[in-house]
């Protein structure tokens, strides 16, 4: 008897476990915000302001899912997550998406279940320097002190890079960016090692950028992008394309500026399917017609996002690079709306 | 009065008496709440392998023999990023036990100094180890590894300031030893031909320690005559190795770190990770220590002093011969758990970059390969397993020091 008590509490055990995968998008919906995952500080990407208002290429990521399933950008509660934390964050629930620069690898993908949902900024790893030591390629590292963030593919990167090249490093593992530039400022490590955008992000709030360089040698691919939880396909597709919604709003030339022009009627069948003028696209995964007019509208397509907070007009002074659209000789394509 | 057999027939067991007979009562609900109690932890696990297996993520331990593919700075025995994730964690738990014995050893010194100076006549000594010990006890242990941390990377020197013919910075003690914002390096001994003897004569010399002590002991059993014990074990200690050393021809050197690249390279590099981390958790640790000896140090009576005195015993002897055999029955046991918060403490390592054992299995090697319900388990296992290793130990010496009933 006791033993049948035990199967039948498993049995139950069994099924209160299968309930409590419920869709993530009735979740957010239900609860009236989106819970996302940032990084914990890294200017450009995501930064808390003086008055603890995030902002950044990442984040507005988040503000325009946030846009898309709620109406309201600014209904979004960031969880800063460390290059450690993030994925449990993300596999137990605490939040809802990832929006981290965070790399898209075959074994984060499938070994870890989750899912890309495209690529917002294409990086590859860099090594970071002072000007004063008189190193102009990485080639010239044998035997440096290197800083890293813990938990991160640059991690797994850079002990192949120097194994491949026979060299010797010692490496200084750190937890957030913040920690490594204290060390790599009081010169602690010879080297700071990350994805070349957070190299530049980075330098950009040292009081001299001047005096750093970010070497030539690009060691590996870093396809940045949000992430969701597997096995949750319609919340998946959302993010995947409010992130494709941006993309095209640039290859169609929708901007924050025109869109309500726009959104009266055009000739373009394709703005008019994007903007839910024409047929309904958003009902398809539990969203309304305007999902992502909405989207767009919070801060803009893709291109307007990269210049306000990456571009060269700004303190980190990136360019496009292969972030330009594909008619521009960059990688950011968008598959149709239709 | 007749004595009357008890009228109470023999009756035959019925389940009802569970609950109503006293007998069986507690024996009933003891059951029932194990079983309940037992059926909560099955939910809870089976809760937990059922959405692990909902997910994809079957528990299993495979991923222990993959291939690590991350470097660690600091290794005690020979490892590189091709090695599995076991072995990582095996580096890291090196690590963790290196810095568990340094912090444990430096803080028991300090923790018996300070606790007994606390009680010193001197009115400034005392308040100064009071002060001491307010402060570090009530700052948490992490800010007191991050603040070592920082002042060994903002004050001292990098290496490469010890560049050039007008450097800013030189090494220190005789050119030796630099201390650098990456580390100590300090003097490495060599081990050449011959050294074997000089380790042979060393070990001899300790066992003559012993055996001349207990001779001595038993000389004064014996005779009453006292020997300047502390004095020949000192000669035992050091001639005897001096003199193979000599005789062989100097068969250990030393390598001296020497700025090589970016780099100190050669001598022994003590990073700042280890230091700051150790200093840290001794200097905290040391702090309770204090108390805890000074308790047991009250807690003998003061008429043994006066009595110990009156037989004519100086301060020094009276403190080694009749107050700490007494202390230590009070000490040892919160001692104990001393050890054991300074080698769960040292898990705080992350903070400033140090690998043990949290920051290879359950830091990167969780991270990378996604296997956290498993890493956190091996790495309570393996606390665990530690910190009974650490009480049994202590338990066995508690053991021999405690009162003797006879």
């Amino acid at each position: 008897m006791k033993k049948s008590v035990f199967l039948g509490a498993l049995t139950v055990a069994g099924f209160a476990a299968a309930v409590a995968s419920a869709g993530t998008l009735d979740d957010v919906k239900a609860k009236g915000f989106l819970q996302c995952g940032v990084s914990t500080g890294l200017v450009g990407f995501a930064a808390p302001d003086a008055n603890g208002n995030w902002s950044g290429f990442d984040v507005s990521v988040c503000r325009a899912v946030a846009a898309a399933v709620l109406g309201d950008p600014q209904a979004v509660k960031f969880t800063p997550t460390t290059g450690k934390t993030r994925f449990t964050a993300l596999a137990s629930g605490e939040i809802d998406m990832l929006a981290r620069n965070t790399t898209w690898t075959f074994t984060r993908d499938v070994d870890l279940k989750f899912t890309f949902d495209g690529i917002n900024y294409y990086d590859g790893q860099g090594f970071m320097v002072p000007k004063s030591l008189g190193v102009t390629s990485a080639k010239e590292l044998d035997g440096a002190t290197v800083c890293i963030q813990t938990g991160t593919t640059t991690e797994l990167n850079l002990a192949d890079y120097f194994r491949s090249n026979n060299m010797n490093y010692e490496p200084v593992p750190i937890e957030t960016n913040a920690e490594a530039r204290q060390q790599f400022l009081a010169g602690a490590c010879d080297v700071y090692t990350t994805d070349r955008s957070g190299l530049a992000a980075t330098r950009a709030t040292f009081e001299n950028p001047d005096n750093y360089v970010v070497l030539p040698e690009v060691i590996s691919k870093e396809p940045l992008g949000p992430l969701t939880r597997q096995g949750d396909e319609q919340w998946s597709d959302i993010v995947r394309w409010t992130l494709n919604a941006l993309v095209s709003a640039e290859e169609l030339g929708i901007t924050s500026a025109n869109i309500d022009e726009l959104r009266k009627g055009t000739n373009n069948p394709e703005i008019n399917r994007i903007l839910g003028t024409e047929g309904n696209l958003g009902a398809m995964f539990g969203l309304d017609k305007d999902w992502a007019y909405r989207a767009i509208k919070a801060g803009g397509n893709y291109g307007e996002l990269f210049e306000k907070y990456l571009g060269e007009k700004t303190s980190i002074g990136l360019s496009r690079g292969l972030n330009a659209l594909w008619e521009n000789g960059g990688l950011q394509y968008s598959p149709p709306f239709r | 009065m007749s004595v009357t057999p008890d009228a109470v027939p023999q009756k035959t067991f019925r389940l009802s008496m569970l609950i109503y007979d006293t007998r069986y009562r507690s024996l009933t609900i003891q059951i029932v709440t194990l079983m309940i109690f037992m059926l909560g932890a099955a939910w809870l696990i089976s809760n937990a392998v059922s959405n692990l297996a909902a997910l994809g993520k079957p528990i299993q331990f495979s991923f222990l023999w993959d291939p690590a593919g991350y470097d660690i700075n600091q290794k005690l025995i020979p490892y590189n990023n091709q090695m599995s994730h076991g072995r990582a964690a095996i580096v890291g738990l090196l690590n963790t036990l290196l810095v568990a014995f340094l912090g444990c050893f430096v803080a028991t010194i300090l923790g018996v100094i300070i606790g007994v100076l606390r009680l010193s006549k001197n009115w400034l000594v005392a308040r100064l180890m009071t002060v001491y010990i307010e402060v570090f006890r009530n700052v948490p242990i992490l800010l007191w590894i991050i603040f070592a941390m920082s002042i060994f990377i903002e004050i001292f020197p990098k290496p490469n300031e010890f560049r050039g013919a007008n450097a800013n910075a030189s090494m220190s003690l005789w050119g030796t030893t630099a201390f650098t914002n990456r580390g100590t390096y300090i003097p490495k001994p060599v081990f050449n031909d011959g050294a074997l003897w000089v380790g042979i004569t060393f070990v001899l010399s300790l066992v003559a320690i012993w055996a001349f002590r207990r001779w001595a002991h038993a000389r004064q059993e014996a005779t009453g005559q006292i020997l300047p014990v502390f004095w020949i074990s000192l000669g035992i200690f050091f001639i005897p190795s001096i003199v193979v050393y000599m005789i062989i021809g100097a068969p250990i050197t030393l390598d001296y770190p020497v700025l090589k690249g970016f780099n100190f390279k050669g001598g022994l590099h003590l990073r700042n990770s280890l230091i700051s981390l150790w200093l840290a958790l001794a200097l905290y640790t040391a702090a309770f220590m204090a108390e805890i000896v000074r308790a047991g140090i009250m807690s003998v009576s003061h008429g043994q002093t006066e009595a110990a005195y009156a037989l004519g015993l100086r301060p020094g002897r009276t403190m080694q011969l009749v107050i700490l055999p007494q202390a230590l029955r009070v000490i040892i046991p919160p001692l104990i758990s001393e050890y054991l918060n300074l080698t769960k403490n040292s898990s705080l390592a992350i903070a400033v970059g140090y690998m043990d054992i949290t920051g290879t299995l359950g830091g990167i090697t969780l991270n990378q390969t996604g296997r956290e319900l498993e890493s956190i388990l091996l790495l309570m296992l393996i606390y665990l397993g530690i910190s009974l290793s650490i009480s049994s130990v202590m338990n066995w010496y508690n053991s021999k020091v405690k009162l003797k009933e006879r």
